[in-house]
């Protein structure tokens, strides 16, 4: 089975170094409130990992601006979201 | 940029570049602002073309538009764990001419839809990201770019931003999307020599084959897979509700390896070349999740107004009309020198209401609610059909009447007879 690191690998980004266009607001809300994390199931390609402490991290790098963490985080809105600066982030090279 | 536009198209997908295309045509001052590199670096789609939405648009599209295969074969499959019951429609009348669908490469084709768009006379901006709508008022007045002194006003601000859609919610416009009126896809494009697909699906030139799929490749969520035909290479794809994901059991693209591996997928796939993963979010909510769609400056068209019929697959035909319709309303009350109220705006709603755009998507208003509260369409049924056909089709010296009554059998213990009726008459309700 191929892994999502394998999978992202074959994308094209243009990375804006020193800038994430996703945040989580306030990370306490994601180790001690939600349990369930949907983020770190969901989003499709993997940016969001819970490390043993139950604190999610989250590397922007792979998103694919799909939405989805965004979307399901109804609960706690915890998700802080924009489109990448103009010109950065994933560049489809078929789409 | 402190110029005055008469109206600025934001995003350029199909909607946002009908929409830019048709007022520039009119002679309308038009800025169109896309945030990727080019139009189309950040657009993604299955992708079928539907011929009808764009020829009303761009008459003679087949001429330099890229374009990879023709549909002449369409396959549904219902799959099991390791089998799937299929139907197939293919006919040599979908290779006359004109052809009536294909698949695209978004990327390529978008590309090609905005040339047409610079040609028509629009100002094209791209890596320009629209943070927010500048407002006086009510009024829709123009928006705010990432760029610096990135501000620009218009008379009207046509919103083809997508399915996020984040400048109508930062402004109030709309509420935020619920998980369970948006699909997640995950897609995959796989390269394969031209001739080794042409073996593998049964077809010669430029004809193509399409293979919607459901079933046990959900793993119980509501949605469907897909395998799309192009000139060198297939797309995969598999997309379920939001809502399902979230309620866990499997990440997106775990679901798409596993229906990789699928006994019937895999070898359509083999000694491929895969060479981009992507995934989009498909507002499948249907006709009673479609936010306002207009308001004093100010007009919403394509995926951002929920435009897809999931029932049929359709989107961006949805969104090329919509984006029609919007321009041509801004057009009429430009001429009619009538300001971009919400009152005159309104005009384009009503037309939406009389297309069938609207039409459509009032017929399958209930899906949704029907399929989501109805698992046994995408668990039990897959599986009974599947059993059903393995029972009679094997010969085992069991005679027919007694592998008859055992699948009836099988189908009452699992849903009763009333149930069956009653599935079918959800069904009947909801395609009728």
């Amino acid at each position: 089975m191929m892994r999502i690191e394998e999978k992202l690998f074959q994308n094209r980004y243009r990375v804006d170094s020193g800038y994430a266009h996703i945040e989580i607001s306030d990370a306490d809300i994601c180790a001690t409130q939600c349990h369930d994390k949907p983020c770190t199931f969901c989003c499709p390609a993997g940016c969001y990992v819970e490390d043993p402490g139950g604190r999610v991290t989250l590397i922007t790098d792979g998103c694919l601006e799909c939405g989805t963490c965004r979307v399901i985080c109804t609960e706690y809105r915890n998700v802080s979201w924009e489109y990448p600066r103009g010109g950065y982030g994933i560049l489809f090279k078929f789409g | 940029m402190t110029e005055h536009f008469d109206a600025i198209v934001v995003g350029a997908g199909p909607a946002g570049n009908t929409a830019a295309y048709t007022l520039a045509k009119a002679g309308l001052k038009v800025l169109q602002i896309e945030r990727g590199e080019y139009s189309g670096s950040k657009n993604v789609q299955g992708a079928i073309l539907y011929s009808d939405a764009l020829e009303r648009i761009i008459p003679d599209f087949r001429e330099d538009a890229p374009l990879e295969r023709h549909i002449i074969e369409q396959r549904m499959w219902v799959l099991d764990e390791e089998s799937y019951v299929g139907g197939t429609y293919r006919s040599a009348d979908f290779s006359k001419t004109p052809y009536n669908r294909y698949t695209i490469i978004r990327s390529q084709f978008d590309r090609w839809f905005s040339q047409k768009v610079r040609d028509a006379g629009a100002l094209v901006v791209c890596e320009t990201t629209v943070l927010d709508l500048h407002r006086d008022g009510h009024r829709v007045v123009g928006v705010r770019t990432d760029r610096e002194n990135g501000s620009v006003y218009a008379d009207v601000v046509i919103l083809a931003d997508g399915v996020n859609s984040l400048l109508a919610r930062k402004a109030g416009f709309h509420e935020e999307i619920k998980p369970r009126d948006v699909a997640l896809a995950v897609k995959e494009i796989h390269f394969l020599p031209e001739s080794t697909i042409e073996e593998r699906f049964n077809v010669t030139g430029t004809e193509g084959v399409v293979i919607e799929m459901a079933g046990k490749i959900t793993k119980g969520m509501v949605g469907t897979g897909f395998l799309y035909t192009n000139r060198e290479s297939v797309t995969i794809g598999i997309g379920c509700l939001l809502s399902d994901f979230k309620k866990g059991g499997v990440a997106p693209y775990v679901l798409l390896e596993q229906m990789k591996a699928h006994p019937a997928i895999r070898p359509l796939l083999s000694g491929s070349e895969m060479k981009e993963y992507t995934a989009h979010l498909i507002p499948e909510g249907g006709y009673n999740a479609i936010p306002a769609l207009y308001g004093d400056g100010w007009l919403m068209v394509g995926d951002a107004g929920m435009f897809v019929n999931a029932v049929h697959r359709e989107g961006s035909n949805l969104a090329m009309t919509t984006g029609q319709i919007a321009a041509q309303t801004v057009i009429e009350l430009k001429a009619q020198g009538k300001p971009m109220t919400a009152r005159n705006l309104s005009v384009y709603r009503r037309r939406l209401e009389g297309s069938f755009v609207m039409k459509d998507m009032k017929k399958y208003k209930d899906i949704p609610d029907i399929m989501d509260k109805n698992r046994q369409f995408f668990v039990a049924y897959p599986q009974l059909v599947s059993s059903a056909a393995h029972t009679m089709l094997t010969v085992d010296g069991t005679d027919k009447k007694s592998k008859e009554r055992a699948v009836f059998k099988s189908f009452t213990a699992a849903r009763s007879r009333l149930g069956l009726l009653a599935d079918v008459f959800k069904l009947w309700r909801a395609f009728e």
